[in-house]
């Protein structure tokens, strides 16, 4: 027999199995595809809620922002501008928000079988996915309409999802495994994304908050990776590197330590869920 | 050789000192900050749910896990499957590991039988191409072709613990754990679960049982352990570890108290007080009566609609005889405790030790509980006026007739 599984008590800081987590790939992939399934499932409109939902968000902040406040965008047509930044900002919210709960809401299959639990949170970014990709065609469809072409840095889309990715596992998983100790969580979270919303240029480009506030614009992950992502697309500006140097140092940051929090409580979840 | 699963001095230990079974921040941030006024540290409460647990299993081999609500069962599961961590102590197994401590795990009310045949398959370790080549078997053993493709939450009781069942009999891992799972369903499923279960272990995989149900356990396994109290009592052959199981609490006599025994939690606003045989001992032939007297405990003295269940149950947890007032449709209002209710069963049952369980409700609410807590030995005898009774082995002596066309009469 060629396993042998080892059971006893550990201490500290345990190391990540990878080798396990790769056994389990399939799970991953069943769990995000059955959070896709059940979204929709028994609603009239279906998937085209994934098109509505950013469209929707687009138009009211293009009236609210674009019309009457008069909001500057960088030189691109507003809906184009907000539209951008509206997508990965829903994609790394509606991470944060599965994610958080997806533990506790998941209890009954911490407590009744054995799989690598990091899964959990990490199918709740997987299935998220879907999303942006359908947010991404209805851009395309955009960019037609208002006759923007696609620039050469489009090569650098690929990059900032995966960024926007890490980043939204590193904050998920740390949500999920705090939220199994602290209920707490579940009920900050929806404010915590609202407010960092605005603190994030989505609606408005980060020149409207340079000075003062501006380094602690630096230090929130998803600016550089939002203001990376409008140049990328429309090749109008050129892309911040810096920031977007932080954003993939902080989001590393908080994916590792995510990680090595998640492995350390891990083993109490079914003790305490 | 060496043994497949070796479990050596586990201990587990569970605090209970919380409020809450989950802190919430405030509680957590009001506890440090209070911490310096307290003084000394604090004691948390704590117990032990294991302790210094040790056996082995060898490969092949059928274990019953046997013991009392709250004995420990459940927790050593937790543990061989890796949900939970022992206090202490070390386990080795080798093999694949499955194990089975709820029947549809992870189903979604809103997925088709199809999906979710694929959703607990991975969730129970099995590969999609494991899956698909076990998928038409699983399917007719659950019998559900038909509702394939219908979201499982329009699926009838019977159905869901048929497909959930199904897939997990399905699973071909060297080591299987299974917990209680044949608690639910029909008899006729129940019979066939154990077949299936019989099935895999002639195929030489070891599997470690856990149920109530102590003729499944009579029926499958080979080996058997009794916990108690978080201990292990004894490590011995099925019989034995099932006589002592049975033997460990019950009482017996003409006149015996039930106030004290262990019950099922339900509110106990009436319960059973005592009760009294009126013919002792009790002689195959000569009709079981008894009386029962009842208590209320809390500030209700009157009890519309009164129900009892009364059962006689053999050693193997299979219940022979039923008994309820609504049955003879005769109705009680216990309105004072001074009533006393009579019982008069026939009685045709092999001579042999049995176990008695009450159970009572008001108006569909139920009150009282006791499992098998109190033993009755029916005294030799039978209709047949057979002298070897030993060989009678019916657990019913009815009268019967045998005739042939050439029997004179």
């Amino acid at each position: 027999m060629s396993e042998v599984i080892v059971i006893e008590p550990k201490k500290g800081w345990i190391p990540v199995n990878l080798r396990e987590i790769w056994k389990y790939r399939e799970l991953l992939y069943f769990l995000a595809w059955r959070d896709i399934k059940v979204k929709y499932k028994q609603t009239a409109l279906g998937i085209i809620w994934a098109v509505l939902q950013p469209v929707l968000a687009m138009l009211i902040f293009t009236v609210l922002f674009g019309r009457f406040a008069g909001m500057p965008s960088d030189g691109a047509p507003y809906p184009i501008f907000v539209y951008i930044g509206l997508l990965p900002w829903n994609y790394f919210a509606a991470v944060l928000g599965l994610s958080t709960n997806s533990l506790v809401s998941g209890a009954n299959l911490i407590s009744k079988v054995y799989f690598p639990r990091i899964i959990i949170p990490a199918s709740s970014a997987i299935a998220a996915l879907l999303d942006l990709v359908i947010g991404s065609v209805v851009l395309g469809v955009l960019m037609v309409y208002y006759g923007v072409h696609l620039s050469s840095g489009i090569l650098l889309v690929p990059v900032l999802i995966f960024i926007t990715l890490m980043n939204a596992i590193g904050f998920g998983i740390w949500f999920s495994a705090l939220n199994v100790r602290y209920r707490d969580i579940q009920y900050a979270i929806p404010f915590l994304i609202q407010i960092w919303m605005f603190a994030t240029p989505v609606i408005y480009p980060k020149t409207l908050l340079e000075g003062q506030w501006g380094w602690l614009l630096l230090l929130n992950p998803m600016s550089g990776v939002i203001e990376a992502f409008r140049p990328a697309v429309l090749g109008h500006l050129p892309i911040p590197w810096q920031a977007l140097g932080i954003s993939t140092a902080v989001g590393l940051f908080v994916f590792l330590s995510g990680i090595f929090y998640f492995r350390r409580v891990e083993r109490h979840f079914a003790d305490v869920i | 050789m060496k043994p497949i699963i070796s479990v050596s001095n586990i201990f587990k230990q569970y605090e209970i000192g919380r409020k809450s079974s989950y802190g919430s921040l405030r509680e957590e941030i009001m506890q440090t900050l209070a911490a310096p006024f307290r003084g000394g540290k604090e004691k948390q409460d704590s117990v032990w749910a294991l302790r210094d647990i040790s056996f082995d299993v060898k490969e092949g081999e059928v274990l019953g896990i046997v013991g009392r609500n709250g004995a420990g069962k459940s927790t050593l599961l937790k543990i061989l499957s890796r949900i939970t961590e022992p206090t202490s102590g070390r386990i080795e197994m080798r093999g694949r590991v499955a194990s089975l401590l709820e029947v549809g795990t992870g189903f979604h009310p809103e997925l088709t039988g199809r999906e979710n045949i694929f959703l607990n398959g991975a969730l129970l370790g099995m590969s999609s191409a494991e899956i698909k080549a076990k998928f038409d078997e699983i399917v007719a053993f659950a019998e559900i072709e038909k509702f394939l493709d219908t979201p499982v939450k329009r699926y009838s009781s019977g159905m869901y613990v048929r497909l959930a069942f199904a897939v997990a009999a399905h699973l071909e891992p060297e080591i299987l754990i299974i917990d209680e799972v044949l608690a639910v369903g029909d008899s006729v499923f129940q019979k066939k679960c154990i077949d299936k279960m019989i099935e895999v272990s002639r195929k030489g995989r070891t599997i470690l049982f856990v149920s109530h149900n102590l003729a499944a356990v009579k029926a499958l396994c080979t080996k058997a352990v009794l916990l108690s109290a978080g201990e292990l009592k004894l490590n011995a052959s099925v019989q034995d570890i099932l006589d002592a199981y049975v033997g460990e609490s019950q009482l017996s006599g003409r006149e015996i108290d039930l106030t004290g025994l262990k019950r099922h939690g339900y509110p106990n606003e009436l319960i059973f007080e005592k009760i009294t045989f009126l013919d002792f001992p009790i002689v195959f032939g000569r009709p079981i009566r008894f009386k029962v007297r009842l208590k209320s405990t809390g500030s209700k003295n009157a009890f519309p609609d009164i129900d009892f269940g009364i059962a006689i149950t053999d050693k193997n947890n299979n219940t022979l005889i039923h008994c309820s007032n609504r049955f003879i449709s005769r109705r009680f209002d216990h309105v004072s405790d001074d009533e006393e209710y009579f019982f008069e069963i026939e009685n045709i049952i092999n001579p042999n030790v049995y176990y008695l369980t009450f159970f009572i409700r008001s108006r569909d609410e139920i009150q009282d509980w006791i499992t098998n807590a109190v033993k009755i030995e029916i005294e030799d005898g039978n209709p047949y006026r057979y002298t070897d009774t030993k060989q009678i082995q019916g657990a019913i002596l009815p009268k019967f007739d045998i005739t042939s066309t050439r029997t004179a009469i």
